[in-house]
This record gives C-alpha cells, sequence and structure tokens, in this order.
C-alpha cells in the first residue's frame, strides 16, 4: 500500500482498492487458465471482467466502467455460454501436448514479455506528475468524452461503426445453415413414423399425467390396470431420477369410503 | 500482468473456446492500460481509445465465436489442434 502511495500518489483508500481488487483479478485470470471446466473460465472470466469495470470507475472513467459491465461481462460472456453450450461443456483439454516442450517455453517466453511490459509502464508512469482527470471531467465524464468522440475520432468512430455493422453481417452469414435436402413435410413425417417403429408409438406416444394437485411433466400416467406407463415420461428425467411417484396423488382408502 | 496470463493461456489452452476467452482477457488488460494512462496524463484521448477497443473486441468476439460455431458444426471438434487440415 505504502508503494502506490509514494509512487503514483494515488489516494488512500483507491490504493486499497487496487491492493485487494488487483491480486483478485489476477488470481482469477489464472484460475481462468487453470480450470478444467470451460464454464468454470467463463465465469472467473466474468468476475476479472468486473473487477476492471470497478477499477475503470475508481479512475475517473465513469462511461468507460459503465460500459465495460454492460458490453463485457453483459453481453461477450454472455455469448460466450451460449457458444460453450452450443459446443458442449464437457469438451475439456487433455493436459498432454501435442508440440513437445512447449508448455515451458510459453511461460518462459510470456513470463519475459511480462517483464518487458513491466518495465516499459513503470518507465512511461514513474517520472511523470499524476494529473488526474477533474479538469478534463467538469462538464461529467459522458459530455467530456462526447466532445473528444464527435470532434477529433469522428472519422474513426464512423468506421468502427462500419465495423460493427460488418461484424454482424459476417456472424448471419457464417452461422447461416443451407438445406441440402428439402424439409420434410407432415405428410413425410407421419409416413416414416408409421414405417419405422413399432406401431404402439406410431400416433406419439402418451402424455405425462394430469392430477388434480399436480399437473407438471415429471409425474407419469397410469395405465388401465393403475401401474405408471413408462414411456409418458421424458428420457432425460427418467435418468436423472426426477420423476415423482403418481401414487401420492390417488385418493386414499380412508377418503374413498366417505 | 493480466496480459501475460492472457498470453499464456492462448498458447498452451486447446478449447478453442477458452483460448478465445484469454485473448480477450488480453485486449481487456491494455484498456486496462489504456485508462490509467489517461488518467496519469489527465486527458481522456486514452479512455476514447479503450471504448474503440472494446467495440473492436465485441466484433471480433462476434466473428470468432461465429467461426467457432461453424467449424464445430463440420468437424465436430472444438480443440484447436485438430483444425490441422491446411498442414501438408
Amino acid at each position: 500500500m505504502n508503494l502506490a502511495l509514494e509512487l503514483g500518489k494515488t489516494s488512500a483508500p483507491e490504493a486499497t482498492l487496487f491492493w485487494i481488487l488487483g491480486p483478485l483479478a489476477v488470481l482469477a485470470a489464472l484460475g481462468m487458465l487453470l480450470a478444467k471446466k470451460a464454464v468454470h473460465s467463463a465465469i472467473l472470466m466474468a468476475w476479472v471482467m468486473i473487477t476492471l469495470a470497478i477499477f475503470y470507475i475508481a479512475q475517473d472513467a465513469l462511461f468507460l466502467g459503465i460500459v465495460q459491465v454492460v458490453v463485457y461481462t453483459g453481453a461477450v460472456m454472455m455469448l460466450f455460454l451460449f457458444i460453450l453450450m452450443l459446443v458442449g461443456i464437457d469438451s475439456t483439454d487433455s493436459l498432454t501436448e501435442t508440440i513437445r516442450g512447449l508448455r515451458p517455453i510459453a511461460i518462459l517466453a510470456a513470463l519475459g514479455f511480462g517483464g518487458l511490459l513491466v518495465s516499459l509502464v513503470g518507465r512511461a508512469t514513474l517520472g511523470h506528475e499524476e494529473v488526474g482527470l477533474d479538469t478534463a471531467n467538469a462538464q461529467g465524464n459522458v459530455p467530456a468524452l462526447a466532445q473528444l468522440l464527435f470532434s477529433r475520432y469522428v472519422w474513426a468512430f464512423e468506421v468502427v461503426s462500419a465495423l460493427l455493422i460488418t461484424a454482424a453481417l459476417g456472424a448471419m452469414v457464417l452461422a447461416h445453415n443451407h438445406r441440402v435436402t428439402s424439409r420434410p413435410t407432415q405428410r413425410d413425417l407421419s409416413v416414416m413414423r408409421f414405417r419405422t417403429g413399432s406401431l404402439a408409438s406410431a400416433a406419439g406416444l402418451p402424455n405425462p399425467g394430469v392430477y388434480a394437485l399436480h399437473n407438471a411433466v415429471d409425474v407419469p400416467a397410469l395405465l388401465p390396470d393403475g401401474t405408471p406407463a413408462p414411456n409418458s415420461i421424458s428420457a432425460t428425467l427418467e435418468a436423472r431420477g426426477d420423476v415423482i411417484d403418481s401414487r401420492q396423488f390417488q385418493l386414499g382408502e380412508a377418503e374413498e369410503e366417505k | 500482468m493480466l496480459f501475460t496470463i492472457g498470453a499464456i493461456g492462448v498458447v498452451v489452452r486447446r478449447n478453442a473456446i477458452v483460448v478465445f476467452m484469454c485473448i480477450e482477457l488480453m485486449l481487456n488488460a491494455a484498456n486496462l492500460a489504456f485508462v490509467t494512462f489517461a488518467r496519469i496524463n489527465g486527458n481522456l484521448d486514452g479512455q476514447v481509445m479503450a471504448f474503440f477497443t472494446m467495440v473492436v473486441a465485441a466484433c471480433e468476439v462476434v466473428v470468432g465465436l461465429a467461426i467457432i460455431v461453424t467449424i464445430y458444426r463440420s468437424r465436430r471438434s472444438a480443440s484447436v489442434d485438430d483444425a490441422s487440415l491446411l498442414r501438408r
């Protein structure tokens, strides 16, 4: 804490914030690297983004902090999770390497690169007085940013919006699924159902049971002899063990006698 | 530091999506540097750069994930090592 105070002239509460959240962010990034399941990586990444947003807000970048939360944590991480669900969350990496010796070389190279970055950043910041953004933010952060964006950086702004449109179009083109066979009509599907498989299920499987107290999909329907029908429940629910016994919804002996 | 971790991640991990997330981490680390420098130098140019970087990164995530989905559909695997058809 003293280091940040002396070197950078940061105020004490901000130094505390940095030294508490900074290591947490680094730990989360390391965890994201080392996690076996991809979903854990995604959640740790979301934590890193939120930590960075807190840093931005603490450094007088209010607009950027909120945009970071909305765009990055909200949209980008959500997209990641969707694609993870699509691709399969069980696709974990094997820890053996195809290129031998890649891992130690990679870590060494990255550490060297990191040292280079640290030295560069140190050279750029240590000599300078920190000015702070109070004069730049005099009319509020958003108007000041808007002033810059639309005067000096108008061309970049327009180009970036063209880029956004192109990216959206590109994603649509890439994800487009072109059918090679024609779509089967209802008649085709019905004919297929009767020709393959048993006649018993050709007209469709029985629905789950509907009772007075419960009509969700996890209770089986009853056959005429009172036993539960096995194919009225989805196979996934059965495999998970989420099926409820239908006997608890039947009238008890005592009530029937009354 | 976050940048270094992201760089290690890109090289070492093999699930294409995790590699992508490490790339995003690197972009975020660069953004943080931008914002910090903006504050030190007292003008908002760094924040504008960080804003543009964020927008570009969002586009890149969209297109990259679409590419991953397409590759997955045709190759049924999300591992970066398997996409080696261009190699002799």
